[in-house]
């Protein structure tokens, strides 16, 4: 498969400081790939450097087949770049900054309004063509970010926390803008939202503190890195004597009871425990009335992750 | 032809921007209101010198400065020249450092635009809104054109130092520009080294000798000062348009840093 984005040894130092270091990864064309991480972990930096805004310290990104610095041009060419708070001239009105884009992109003169009509339908702006962008809500003004990065139709889009401070029903609508975009535009988008990039994205790459810590599916990720297997039970039965059968079958680490009959038992990663469990329980009398294996979500992937990385930066 | 294209987008952008805010209303309005008085005073003053002179014997020396372009159009050019230090860091702060505070700079240099286009494109639009109001003072030359005759080629040598003044002027303001992302702040840049560039030929009256020479030659007022007298020298042509590239250049160095430091 086509390779879009190709990061080798990446490093930006903001004077002193290291803001992303050593980054190595790939996508895929036709991906949807989410960068994770808290808050000042290098997300930003490495969205500027992929969409030509900002030059790397160190390493090499190319896009398309293109390098970054050297062919900055064709970079940005072949992307449609999404910052964070998308900031738009507020003295233009809605068509005419995308007609903007759309010269400056070198869409030719005839297709110009083909290519603004589309974009504008595509990401539901109609109602407010004629508005400047100064008087646009948040959630308009982050559709206009999405339009114009899809003006021209460029081959991949970078999209920086896409859907932040935006209410929840305008989440829904950028995000199933983006669903849409799905099979004909590469897609990497920043967050540190983990359902939004579990719901959206085919992979999943984890950065902390200028490093990539993790990069899977968010499925495999969950499954992998979640600590151990658990399950969740509802025994109908006395609550000390079932704690006590339950921990006693061999694999079982630790039982947490957590009241009303449920039980939560844990185990090492790997260990199918559901058929011993629901044995004991039936052979004591029992009635067992939920059994289901329990997956450990992203966020808690995402806080082991990055909290082992604090750890062992301390010790 | 798409860095032309390019080149063209950017200056319709700040075209439309410049017509749908105050800014160009109001320097056009003053730039026009101080240029009309200039002129009104400057013709009444002629006019009455004229009839004094036509009167008394005339002197045949006095005589032959009495024409409207010594008494009326070289005053004018030369306040001209003086209201430009003022109203230009007006037309020129907003360009850069706008898209700078603003973030607006984040999507325009991720679009496929170079960073000429981007430099020729802002300066191209300020030049043309500068040009527009410059085009409003024609009618001066015009209407006393119906009623007097006028030296048309010398006419024309002052309004060619004033588009090149005004470009060498833009130039420095859209670098001033460049630098910083609050406007006020480069505004008084822009300002202060206006100031500077009119004023450093008076060292030469200190008798500094070839330094003072070497400083006189970069005035702005001296190169200005030699269209105004309705003279076009290749020197002057220079001057200016090595004024207007120097500082293009330097502003596109100082874009291209952005990109390194952040």
């Amino acid at each position: 498969m086509q390779t879009m984005i190709e990061v080798q040894d990446l490093t930006k130092y903001y004077g002193p400081q290291l803001a992303v270091s050593r980054l190595d990864f790939q996508v895929a064309a036709g991906e949807i790939v989410g960068f994770l991480g808290p808050n000042g972990a290098g997300k930003t930096t490495t969205l500027k450097i992929l969409a030509g805004f900002l030059a790397p310290s160190a390493g090499t990104a190319r896009i398309n087949g293109y390098d970054c610095v050297t062919d900055s041009l064709a970079v940005r060419r072949s992307l449609g770049y999404v910052p964070e708070n998308v900031a738009i001239y507020p003295d233009l009105t809605v068509t005419q900054f995308l007609r903007f884009a759309a010269r400056a992109k070198g869409v030719a003169a005839k297709a110009e309004t083909g290519e603004v009509d589309r974009v504008v339908s595509a990401c539901g702006l109609e109602e407010v063509r004629g508005k400047l962008v100064g008087a646009l809500s948040k959630g308009f003004r982050q559709r206009l970010g999405l339009a114009q990065a899809l003006v021209n139709q460029p081959p991949l889009l970078i999209m920086d926390e896409p859907t932040i401070g935006l209410d929840p029903s305008q989440i829904v609508e950028i995000r199933q803008l983006i669903k849409n975009l799905e099979g004909a535009h590469t897609v990497m988008l920043s967050s540190h939202i983990l359902p939004e990039v579990s719901q959206l994205c085919h992979r999943v790459i984890i950065i902390n503190r200028g490093q990539i810590v993790a990069s899977d599916t968010p499925e495999n990720l969950s499954r992998q890195l979640g600590q151990g297997s658990r399950v969740l039970m509802t025994v109908a039965g006395p609550t000390d004597q079932v704690t006590a059968a339950l921990a006693a079958v061999s694999g079982v680490n630790r039982v947490l009871s957590q009241g009303e009959g449920n039980y939560l038992v844990e185990a090492d990663h790997g260990v199918e425990l559901r058929p011993q469990l629901a044995g004991v329980v039936v052979e004591r009398g029992w009635q067992l009335l939920e059994l289901k294996s329990q997956e450990f979500t992203l966020e808690e992937v995402f806080i082991n992750l990055v909290t082992e990385e604090t750890t062992e930066d301390e010790s | 032809m798409i860095q032309i294209r390019g080149w063209l987008a950017v200056v319709r952008k700040e075209l439309t921007i410049y017509f749908s805010t105050p800014i160009f209303y109001i320097t056009g309005f003053f730039f026009l209101l101080l240029a009309g008085y200039f002129f009104y005073t400057n013709v009444v003053y002629y006019s009455i010198i004229s009839f004094q002179a036509a009167q008394q014997a005339s002197n045949p020396q006095v005589a032959a400065q009495l024409n409207p372009l010594q008494m009326v159009f070289r005053p004018l050019f030369a306040v001209l020249g003086i209201i430009l230090l003022f109203l230009v860091p007006f037309i020129t702060m907003r360009l850069m450092a706008e898209e700078k505070r603003s973030g607006t700079a984040e999507l325009l240099f991720t679009y496929p635009l170079t960073d000429w286009a981007v430099i020729a494109g802002k300066f191209g639009a300020a030049l043309l809104i500068y040009l527009i109001m410059l085009a409003c003072t024609f009618t001066y030359p015009l209407v006393l054109g119906l009623i007097t005759r006028l030296d048309w080629g010398a006419l024309g040598a002052g309004y060619l130092g004033l588009v090149l003044l005004g470009g060498a002027c833009l130039s420095l303001g859209l670098f001033a520009s460049s630098l910083t992302e609050n406007q006020i702040v480069a505004g008084v840049v822009a300002f202060a080294l206006l100031l500077l560039f009119w004023i450093i030929g008076w060292v030469q009256e200190l008798g500094a000798g070839n330094l003072g020479k070497f400083f006189q030659y970069l005035s702005l007022l001296d190169h200005y000062e030699n269209f105004t007298k309705g003279v076009i020298d290749t020197r002057d042509l220079v001057y200016c348009l090595s004024f207007i590239y120097f500082f293009l250049f330097l502003t596109k160095r100082q874009l291209e840093s952005r990109r390194w430091r952040a």
